[in-house]
């Protein structure tokens, strides 16, 4: 953790203004280092470093399905995500197929998660600017999400829901049906939260034009999802590179030009429009089948098998105590997570735990382009600007 | 979904645009190649990574504009110790490729790649903290998670899960 940088040469009269490790509007616990010419910044410096959840490290004295619990823990706007982007990992490592009614739950799953962090960011990012209501109001629809989760996993936040070669459960009686609910419900809580922010002339003044970032600039700072998209770059993973089940599903790609607070605010509202659209979709064509592969050195067996098979009885306690070998290799799978490109870097050495698990965060590359974005620009603007590019700082430390 | 064999023979993998464009350019370079679970890996040798990134970034036929992701794993007590590894994305052509350079322990410095990526800068800074790489060239080079006055790097395999008491 850095100390406060020597003041830029030629601008006497500036002052360095320390913004956080807790300040509301920093979204956990990030320090952000600015030097300021009255109202100006003349420069930005971030600070990280203070979470060390050690992940990366705690990763390799672990089985591979431990892990899975960890991956929670990244990004506690979007477990499920992160979930899914480490399964795939592994499962690609393993050359295992889930069965279509699994891939096509976390996809449903997926979605549902985004909405979820995007209703966050919303509800955030317009109480920073002052806006209290949305922030009321975006809560009240992921507490119903949240809900969602709890029935299907037993957790509201820290699911761990997936595992390597499936689900860890069959969803639940009424669970589908629940869905459906919400997602009848939903297009209507996005057009009230339009209709308090999208015409509003105090949000269009506070955002239109504000922490401005061109194509260039995004792609060369390594920005990704929709700040990139708000950019100008049409590029989403789901669609372009697709994973789980993702090449069945129809749906638009929101892209704006502007590159400023209001376009970031413009994409991700049309992506809560879309994602339920695909949670739709996954209710209507949700396959039949088993939820888990058939895997017997892998997946644990259900719980009847180990009463009444032998077999099933020793895989379930090998499983557990010895874990499973996983092929020696790399892979680095990436997955569109509602902050951007979300890519697990796994190396196996051939044993049972890993040898080494990087996660590619995107709230780690996208926070790089914020100097850029509020350098020479107001300091009431920094505010709006770290909502717009919706940081969470659990996936930003190591 | 079984497994297809890996082909990890450098000779049969010239076709491949990224390996063939970096072998016209330089021979020397490439050390290795690797097509494993339809992922392309190209070993190079650690003084040329800069201009092969640079190279793989303008070509015309590759465009590799994105460095999605940098970091190292450490193979300790292997030497060399250290691979860096690359993760890079053309957004255009919505291709993969990964680079890899291997570092010995006694001599972890490798030219950084900000100037050719900026968001270079971030992972670098991680990768020197946490393994004790240096990037030579990198317009800012401090730790960037743990304390200024930290003794260690802590994913090095050597460095003890709890820390050092």
């Amino acid at each position: 953790m850095a100390t406060a940088p020597t003041l830029t040469p030629g601008h006497e009269g500036t002052l360095v203004l320390n913004m956080g490790p807790q300040h509301p509007s920093t979204h956990g616990v990030l320090r952000l280092v600015l030097e300021i010419e009255g109202e100006n910044v003349v420069r930005m410096m971030p600070d990280i470093g203070y979470l060390h959840t050690g992940i990366e490290k705690t990763a390799e004295a672990k089985f591979y399905q431990q892990v899975v619990v960890l991956t929670d823990r990244i990004d506690y706007l979007c477990p499920l995500t992160n979930n899914l982007c480490y399964v795939l990992a592994v499962e690609k490592l393993l050359g295992l197929e889930p069965p279509p009614r699994a891939q096509w739950m976390r996809v449903m799953l997926n979605e549902l998660s985004r909405i979820a962090s995007h209703l966050v960011w919303l509800g955030t990012h317009a109480l920073d600017i002052g806006a209290m209501t949305v922030f009321l109001y975006c809560f009240r629809e992921r507490e119903d999400i949240l809900r969602l989760f709890e029935m299907v996993s037993g957790q509201r936040m820290m699911t761990s829901y997936f595992r390597i070669g499936g689900l860890a459960l069959e969803p639940p009686l009424g669970f589908f049906e629940r869905v459906r609910r919400f997602a009848d419900l939903f297009p209507s809580r996005v057009d009230e939260y339009e209709a308090l922010l999208t015409g509003n002339r105090i949000w269009i003044e506070r955002t239109r034009g504000v922490a401005h970032l061109s194509a260039e600039d995004a792609v060369a700072l390594g920005v990704t999802g929709p700040s990139l998209r708000a950019s100008g770059v049409d590029i989403d993973l789901r669609r372009d590179m697709p994973y789980s089940a993702y090449d069945r599903f129809q749906f638009k790609v929101p892209v704006s030009q502007e590159g400023d607070v209001y376009a970031r605010y413009l994409v991700r509202v049309q992506e809560l429009r879309e994602s339920i659209g695909i949670v739709r979709q996954a209710l209507d064509g949700m396959p039949e089948g088993p939820v888990k592969a058939d895997a017997p050195k892998v997946v644990l067996p259900d719980r009847e098998k180990m009463k009444t098979q032998m077999e099933a009885l020793i895989y379930h306690f090998k499983i557990v105590t010895e874990g499973f070998a996983v092929p020696a290799g790399e892979v680095y799978q990436a997955i569109e997570s509602p902050r951007g490109e979300m890519g697990y870097y796994v190396v196996s050495d051939g044993t049972a735990k890993p040898h080494r698990v990087h996660m590619r965060s995107p709230s780690y590359a996208n926070l790089q382009a914020l100097p850029r974005m509020c350098e020479g620009k107001l300091i009431a603007d920094v505010v709006a600007a770290i909502g717009s590019i919706d940081i969470v700082l659990g996936e930003i430390d190591r | 979904m079984a497994i297809a064999p890996a082909i990890t023979h450098l000779e049969q993998l010239r076709a491949e645009a990224p390996i063939a464009q970096l072998l016209a350019w330089r021979p020397d370079a490439v050390t290795g190649a690797k097509l494993d679970r339809s992922e392309l890996t190209i070993e190079l040798r650690a003084p040329t990574i800069r201009e092969a990134c640079l190279l793989l970034r303008d070509d015309a036929s590759l465009r590799f504009n994105f460095l999605s992701d940098l970091t190292c794993v450490d193979w300790y007590p292997r030497e060399p110790r250290f691979d860096v590894v690359y993760h890079l994305l053309s957004i255009p052509r919505r291709a993969r490729v990964r680079l890899k350079v291997r570092l010995a322990e006694d001599d972890a410095c490798v030219e950084s790649v900000t100037s050719v990526w900026p968001s270079a800068n971030f992972f670098e800074r991680e990768v020197f903290d946490l393994f004790g790489v240096r990037f030579l060239g990198h317009p800012d080079l401090r730790r960037i998670m743990m304390p200024e006055d930290w003794q260690g790097h802590p994913l090095r395999k050597d460095y003890p899960v709890e820390g050092y008491r």
